[in-house]
């Protein structure tokens, strides 16, 4: 089975370039369905995220992209009505298994959303740490360090480094964004899902978390949801295409965008709707 | 024409909140004049004189206040800021349904029926008056306002701020306490402080409870002099000495509940922006 072929695709194609290893892939679903009460928001998508690299889920509102990503580390069942068919795979390994802890899920799978959301009463030290306290207690130096690891890693280092314990609120929209990113990758997830991270920003915090977005897939396996075209073109390795609530179309990012096979995802990438 | 209707609209609001600040100003001035008279270092420091006689003062009934409303925020706050929380957490649940439709009941219940009902089940029961079934009574009509404001400060509170939390794997209870309870704690101490100045000068539920005392006593269990009883008490009396003194202990209650609203204040402007 070679990761990022999908039932929904004419003709599964592996995509050239993501098929050089055979391992499976970090994170996948399986005919994965998410409802909201009776309303289905996703319908039977199958999809495998290989590690390291970065993959965009693109499509118009209300596509289920963004549903979809929030049933990976199961948010969705946090929002009113929400339930799942199928399953989402981490390591082969059912997140949605009865002895599997939601809260121990979300510290592997971590994720940053629409809107910067820091901890409003705590300092840009405390926020960054946030995570790192609901998992095992560290020593005060380890936790200095991560803290330190982490802003580094989101760019955002030499911009608080003096102002580690003023209010992260003192910060700029692009720079919570970052600090939200820190926070986030502190506690070492193994996933990061983005769920449009700079549709609140300006174009240069926008290029800033691009720019971090890349970075980070040295260590981490990224998903990042997108309403911005280039943002998935100039970010991702892979593209997956949504429309009405099924996957459409999905393929190494260079491929979607120059070769779509689908007439839905030609017509959405240039622009003729959505 | 437009200008004419516009002024005419103005002026009538602006009449409305003459009609509005008026009554306050009043009362001030009116404590101010009648009451300050009556301060002074024995006001503050010596217990009632006996009918009859000059001199004296309100100590007894100072302290008293400041008991009774202890007590009753100390059971009042704990329970109206816990079940506040449960109603915000949980506002599908049927409980949290029936907690607020409870609490909205209590709110309306006029607090003479508060005191009725301390007095029946705590005074009447053990045969003697005490602070403590004062500070119930007073405490019952607590529990309904801190619960109401705190559940609507805890609403307020981003959900994206919640969710954020628990996808760093924060369980529920951790999430709650430290990043919604935590972050609207300025509200929450300002409903709490506003509770307690409400209590402050509540008579009806004192009458038949803590009932008023000539003595000093720090003793929950005894009868208990309060801030609003001496009013009531000395206001109805004979004595002009007496109602001298009863706008002084009016003109120091309102005092009290002034700066607790204050404080109150202070709280919220340091509230943080929760949208940056």
């Amino acid at each position: 089975m070679t990761p990022l072929t999908t039932s929904a695709l004419p003709s599964p194609v592996p995509a050239a370039s993501l098929t050089t290893t055979s391992e499976p892939p970090r994170l996948r679903t399986d005919k994965l369905t998410a409802m909201y009460g009776k309303s289905t928001a996703v319908s039977g998508v199958t999809l495998g995220f290989p590690a390291n690299q970065v993959h965009a889920l693109i499509g118009p509102s209300g596509c289920g992209k963004s549903t979809f990503l929030r049933c990976l580390n199961r948010t969705h069942e946090l929002s009113d009505g929400g339930w799942i068919t199928g399953r989402v795979l981490l390591d082969e390994e059912d997140v949605y298994d009865a002895r599997v802890s939601a809260m121990v899920l979300r510290r592997r799978i971590g994720m940053v959303f629409q809107r910067p959301t820091p901890f409003p009463t705590m300092s840009v030290y405390d926020n960054v740490a946030a995570g790192l306290r609901a998992g095992v207690r560290l020593r005060r130096g380890e936790t200095d360090e991560i803290v330190e690891r982490a802003l580094r890693q989101a760019a955002l280092w030499d911009e608080v480094k003096d102002r580690l314990r003023g209010s992260a609120m003192a910060l700029s929209g692009g720079q919570q964004q970052r600090l939200c990113i820190a926070r986030t990758i502190a506690p070492a997830p193994e996933v990061v899902l983005l769920d449009e991270p700079t549709s609140a920003l300006d174009p240069q915090g926008t290029q800033r978390i691009e720019e971090v977005v890349v970075e980070l897939k040295g260590d981490f396996t990224i998903v990042i949801v997108t309403h911005n075209m280039q943002q998935a073109a100039r970010t991702s390795d892979t593209t997956t295409f949504f429309y009405l609530g099924t996957m459409v179309e999905t393929g190494a990012t260079r491929q979607i965008f120059t070769a779509p096979r689908n007439e839905q995802t030609e017509a959405y990438i240039t622009g003729r709707f959505g | 024409m437009r200008r004419i209707a516009s002024n005419f609209m103005v002026g009538l609001m602006l009449g409305a909140v003459v009609v509005a600040v008026l009554p306050l100003v009043f009362i001030l001035g009116d404590l101010l004049v009648k009451g300050a008279g009556s301060l002074s270092w024995s006001f503050f420091t010596r217990l009632p004189a006996p009918a009859g006689q000059s001199g004296g003062g309100v100590a007894n009934a100072i302290v008293g206040t400041l008991i009774i409303v202890g007590v009753a925020s100390l059971i009042g706050l704990p329970v109206g800021i816990g079940a506040g929380i449960f109603c915000a957490e949980y506002s599908g649940s049927r409980l949290a349904w029936l907690t607020r439709f409870v609490a909205d009941v209590l709110n309306g219940v006029p607090s003479i029926v508060v005191g009725v009902f301390a007095w029946t089940w705590i005074v009447a029961r053990q045969k003697h008056f005490s602070a403590l079934a004062g500070s119930v009574a007073l405490a019952m009509l607590m529990i309904p306002m801190v619960l109401r404001t705190t559940e609507e400060m805890i609403k307020l509170v981003p959900r994206s701020l919640r969710e954020a939390a628990l996808a760093l794997g924060y369980p529920r209870w951790r999430t709650t306490l430290q990043i919604v309870v935590r972050t609207t704690l300025p509200g929450i101490v300002t409903g709490s402080l506003l509770a307690v100045a409400r209590i402050a000068g509540e008579t009806a539920p004192l009458l038949f409870t803590a009932l008023g005392s000539q003595f000093f006593t720090t003793d929950v269990t005894q009868p208990m002099a309060a801030l609003p009883l001496t009013v009531f008490t000395y206001a109805t009396g004979p004595y002009e000495e007496w109602h001298r003194f009863a706008w002084g202990a009016a003109l120091v209650l309102i005092l009290v509940v002034l700066a607790l609203s204050l404080l109150a204040r202070l709280a919220t402007r340091q509230r943080f922006d929760l949208n940056g």
